[in-house]
């Protein structure tokens, strides 16, 4: 019998660390597609504060709360990142668990503004992409999901399908600014 | 080129997919006759100015959108869901 061995999305290829950025991979657990039905959005609020004490996110928002982070994840979407969804939730919404659909990875460090700011068709500048704010945009030619999660941090999420491209992607990026980096001085 | 959509606010035109025209919308009967569906089908108008047209934010939040634009200027007037527009 085949012993079938896990492999995260991104297993081989992270972590890494140029010029003061790093990338790592998140292993963050269960993630599940939130997706109220029609007129169901107050009710699911409720049921999700309830049971995971975030909200159902408005657009371009998320909130994080003990392990559980609910992402604005598209029109009528969220993605609850980390626990097993409360059963009281789908009376609510459609629930769909993509916990092997994504590859999640966090970028953090001094320069990482520059670093998104070649491949993300988005403002992420602090002053207007705080802590929490999220977006669905591209990331390089990929439709992604950007969070701010910290001062210098941000997650991106892409299709698993496309780990490798967004190693290489955000690698590239970060070559670069650290070589203008060692060019300014 | 930047697009207003209703959601994610203020988007660069990368973000969307662009359908064409918004005559989509506009869909006749099944006994409107040949000459609506062949109009429906096949004829477009070719404006210089101001034009309705149909585009997805496929690199955001998966919205349909009527976006209003100008094609000689480029000039965006507006952006408004497609299921919530008046055809």
């Amino acid at each position: 019998m085949a012993e079938l061995i896990a492999k995260t999305p991104c297993e081989g290829l992270l972590p890494l660390t140029v010029g003061g950025v790093s990338l790592t991979e998140e292993n963050p657990g269960v993630m599940t597609v939130v997706a109220p039905f029609r007129g169901r959005e107050a009710a699911l609020a409720q049921a999700m504060r309830a049971a995971h004490g975030v909200a159902f996110p408005a657009p371009n928002r998320s909130a994080v709360r003990a392990g559980a982070r609910a992402i604005w994840f598209g029109r009528g979407q969220a993605l609850l990142v980390g626990p097993e969804p409360d059963p009281s939730l789908a009376e609510h919404a459609a629930l769909t668990d993509q916990s092997d659909a994504w590859a999640l990875v966090r970028i953090e460090g001094e320069r990482v503004e520059d670093v998104l700011a070649r491949l993300v068709p988005v403002d992420l500048r602090v002053r207007l992409f705080k802590r929490g704010h999220t977006a669905r945009t591209l990331i390089g030619h990929m439709a992604g999901s950007v969070t701010r999660v910290g001062p210098r941090a941000f997650q991106l999420i892409v299709f698993r399908s496309m780990a490798a491209t967004l190693v290489h992607e955000v690698r590239t990026a970060m070559e670069a600014i650290a070589a203008r980096g060692v060019l300014e001085g | 080129m930047r697009i207003p959509c209703p959601i994610c606010g203020e988007r660069d035109r990368r973000e969307f997919y662009y359908k064409g025209a918004a005559v989509a919308l506009d869909r006749p009967g099944p006994d409107a006759g040949e000459a609506a569906w062949d109009a429906y089908v096949y004829l477009r108008e070719n404006p210089a100015g101001r034009t309705r047209e149909l585009w997805y934010h496929e690199g955001g939040c998966g919205a349909w959108l009527v976006v209003t634009r100008d094609t000689v200027s480029h000039e965006i007037f507006g952006a408004e869901l497609a299921g919530e527009a008046d055809v």
